[in-house]
């Protein structure tokens, strides 16, 4: 049947799946916006800024498993897509991107508003595709949400010329397979490898599981608890690991890194064998490589192959998709007893326990990790949370227990301000019924506080925290730490959060004190549109502990001790320590 | 460091050599040279890298290109018997004194002369890139006026032919013996 390029592209869409797209019109993508009025089935979500749009797929994405579709016009609609993009490529997010081009006559003559928008974002997509021929689109459309979501997921850009848009041609989907010869999301260990695995695992007197992103992403999640508790290997997180294992399992120790819990890092480093499930070993997480985890073999089970011996040597290398690798371990892998190393790391919390905030006397002030706590404890753990970057993301990674997958979602590998409320959006368009969350700073919420506007039209449910301690928080903390307390461009005045959520039809709350933090919590979750809070929040509280950038992982910036209540030690950064 | 040779057998589409060259731009990897050219198969171009790097960087590379959608296949023919040629066209002053003597020292190298003029020579000279410095070496006194080479292209002896379809196998585990990467 002959269909019209953009008549083609919501028929693909439909044939995928979709269900509801995120984006923004203008002059190049008009064809496609006038064609999706005859597609009611696809719900189109109008955005404020088309950074959003990405996000919002993006969060749809990681809450649902399916792939997320943006929309945006070429030149500045597709510039604008930029970041939502190479936030996605860092963790991996299945989304595609569909941008309008000026006609492919023009392409190329600096025609009005055309942007080379396949070569901005050729090193921060999986793959991204120009289309010319209307007869080209079905086929691209189709690899496209492959690419996107198979193997190592990540987003995939197809720019489409308005011409093809225009132009009409057979649409025959069956004969629109996609056709990728080079393209092999399917690599696999030999089971012969396997066996070099076995014998470390069964032999490591003090193994930790380090666990990614990959087990949720691979739906490892029951595999890799069998398998740690067949083992009796305890389990670390990374941050987008959080959830693979459930917070209160005995074997989950908690996150790792440059925020992690400071017995997880002392753990990592005392191992004799780390087990990197579907991890990177970003920066991050290890410190200073050199000196990272020395006494241990590795063994590394990564879907992508380049992520093998990138920063870490493994002993033990072993390509293919983690669920179904574990799954053949298992069986093979004998029944463990490390009594004494999983003590001996429970020993380690103890001093933490001391220091944590949660177990400091309450003195009235409101810290954000009580904040956070409080939340975890109002929706008994089980919302799905949507964070910003900076202080507020790691204490909520700290502080909010995830016992199930997929109810984390924050952006990690390029810890993208702004991230939170939309992806939140996105989320809940993925999962209506879930109580969904957005933990934003001051800063960040203000970086895409406009999406307030489309949940608004959109009529969607979702809460939205501000955590407000008037700075750039995180930035102020390593001026405190390393820039002598020199706060350079991080004290930020903001505008009345509850005004403004009253200035779009929403609810604002403010909260300054602890008391008041469950009745706010309880009133968002029984408003029926998006409500905002807005925590006014001690404004110099740091995130401990901290392993400063580059430094080794053992080498924490520690919580100072309880020596005078809490309010007064904070100030006092003299008694900071340096854990030994 | 030392200078790898990979082969890339890549789809013949517009932009290919762009996600090439990026890849190597953005993971840092310092490009010698890098050929570009049709294959017996239509649809399927030949690229040879040179690559400065070690044997490291060299598998990561390897990796890499192969997480390249149009990437079919990737061979580092370094260490492999194979034959690499680099082509050269050298202009050189050429003075009816000097002339007779360049023209000795071309045969010596197998070089030909492509071009003559009262003051000028072309030489022509295929080969390896030892021997292409050698005669650019042996022609430097007398001034060369230009210059321009290929780059190298590589392939391996033998009659086996290398299907640009390699095996789904985990071949493509960057395993560098004694390289430690932290
Ligand atoms: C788009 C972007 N710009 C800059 C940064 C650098 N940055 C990281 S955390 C941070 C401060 C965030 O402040 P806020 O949103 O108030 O959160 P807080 O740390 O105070 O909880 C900044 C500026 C970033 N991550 N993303
Ligand atoms: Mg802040």
């Amino acid at each position: 049947m002959k269909r019209t390029g953009a008549q083609i592209i919501w028929e693909c869409l439909i044939k995928e799946g979709v269900e509801v797209v995120f984006g923004y019109p203008g002059g190049t993508i008009l064809p496609a916006y006038d064609a999706m009025l005859d597609y009611p089935s696809v719900h189109h979500v109008l955005v404020r800024h088309e950074q959003g749009g990405t996000h919002m797929a993006d969060g749809y994405a990681r809450a649902s498993g399916k792939v997320g579709v943006a929309f945006a016009t070429s030149g500045p609609g597709a510039t604008n897509m930029v970041t939502g993009i190479a936030t996605a490529m860092m963790d991996s997010s299945p989304i595609v991107c569909i941008t309008g081009q000026v006609g492919s006559s023009l392409v190329g003559l600096d025609a009005f508003q055309e942007t080379d928008v396949t070569g901005v974002t050729l090193p921060i997509t999986k793959h991204n595709y120009l289309v010319t021929r209307v007869e080209d689109i079905a086929r691209t459309i189709r690899e496209g949400f492959y690419i996107a979501k198979s193997g190592r997921p990540g987003p995939v850009l197809i720019d489409i010329t308005k011409d093809a848009q225009q132009l009409s041609c057979d649409f025959d989907w069956d004969s629109a397979a996609p056709r990728l010869p080079g393209y092999r999301p399917d690599l696999r260990a030999l089971p012969s490898e396997y066996q070099n695995a076995l014998s470390l695992i069964n032999s490591a007197k003090r193994p930790v599981i380090l666990a990614g992103h990959g087990v949720l992403q691979s739906g490892a999640m029951q595999v890799l608890k069998d398998f740690a508790e067949k083992a009796q290997i305890p389990v670390a997180m990374t941050l987008l690991g959080i959830g693979g294992l459930p917070a209160n399992h005995p074997l989950n120790l908690g996150m790792m890194g440059m925020h992690g819990e400071a017995w997880v890092n002392h753990a990592i480093q005392q191992a004799d064998l780390l087990l990197a499930f579907g991890m990177r070993f970003d920066d991050r997480v290890t410190g200073n490589v050199k000196t990272y985890a020395p006494k241990a073999k590795k063994i590394h089970i990564e879907i992508d192959p380049s992520e093998l011996n990138k920063v870490i040597k493994a002993d033990v290398a072993l390509v293919g998709d983690l669920r179904e690798v574990l799954e053949e371990v298992l069986p093979l892998v004998a029944v463990g007893d490390r009594e004494e190393w999983i003590d001996h790391i429970n020993e380690m919390k103890g001093d933490s326990a001391v220091r944590d905030i949660q177990n400091l006397p309450d003195t009235g002030h409101l810290y954000a990790a009580h904040v956070i706590n409080d939340l975890w404890r109002y929706t008994e753990g089980e919302a799905l949370i949507c964070t910003d970057v900076g202080q507020h993301q790691m204490w909520t990674a700290q502080y909010y227990k995830h016992n199930k997958p997929f109810k984390l979602i924050t952006s990690g590998g390029l810890g993208t301000m702004g991230f939170g409320l939309p992806s939140a959006i996105g989320a809940k368009f993925a999962k209506p019924n879930a109580e969904v969350w957005a933990i934003s700073g001051d800063g960040g919420f203000q970086m895409t506080a406009a999406e307030l506007s489309t949940a608004a039209q959109e009529n969607i449910k979702v809460n939205v925290a501000i955590i407000n301690n008037g700075y750039l928080g995180m930035v102020r903390q390593w001026q405190e730490f390393f820039y002598d307390k020199r706060y350079a461009a991080t004290p930020m005045k903001s505008p009345d959060f509850v005004k403004l959520a009253e200035a779009h039809g929403l609810t604002g709350i403010r909260v300054t004190e602890r008391s008041q933090v469950e009745s706010a919590i309880r009133q968002a979750q029984q408003t029926k549109g998006t409500v905002v809070i807005d925590f006014r929040v001690e404004k110099e509280d740091s995130v401990y502990p901290m392993v400063p950038a580059g430094a080794d992982l053992h080498n924490m910036i520690r919580r100072p001790m309880p020596k005078k209540p809490l309010n007064e030690t904070l100030k006092h950064e003299e008694e900071m320590e340096f854990a030994k | 460091m030392t200078a790898h040779t990979l082969v890339a057998y890549v789809e013949d589409k517009p932009g290919v050599l762009n996600r090439v060259a990026s890849l190597f731009r953005r993971r840092t990897f310092n490009i010698e040279s890098l050929t570009v050219g049709h294959t017996e198969q239509p649809g399927v171009s030949r690229m040879t890298i040179v690559v400065d790097t070690d044997e490291f960087g060299a598998r990561r590379a390897e990796a890499n290109l192969y997480k390249l959608v149009n990437v079919l296949r990737v061979d580092d023919v370094t260490t492999q018997a194979a034959v690499m040629r680099d082509l050269a066209l050298i202009k050189v002053s050429a003075s009816a004194a000097t002339r007779s003597e360049i023209l000795q020292l071309t045969d010596v190298f197998r070089a030909r002369t492509v071009d003559v003029t009262n003051d000028s020579l072309i030489i022509e000279i295929t080969g390896t890139e030892d021997k292409i410095e050698g005669l650019i070496e042996v022609l430097r006194p007398f001034g060369i006026i230009e210059m321009v080479r290929t780059g190298i292209v590589a392939m391996g002896r033998g009659s086996k032919s290398v299907s640009p379809n390699p095996p789904l196998v985990a071949a493509q585990v960057m395993e560098v013996a004694g390289a430690t990467a932290n």
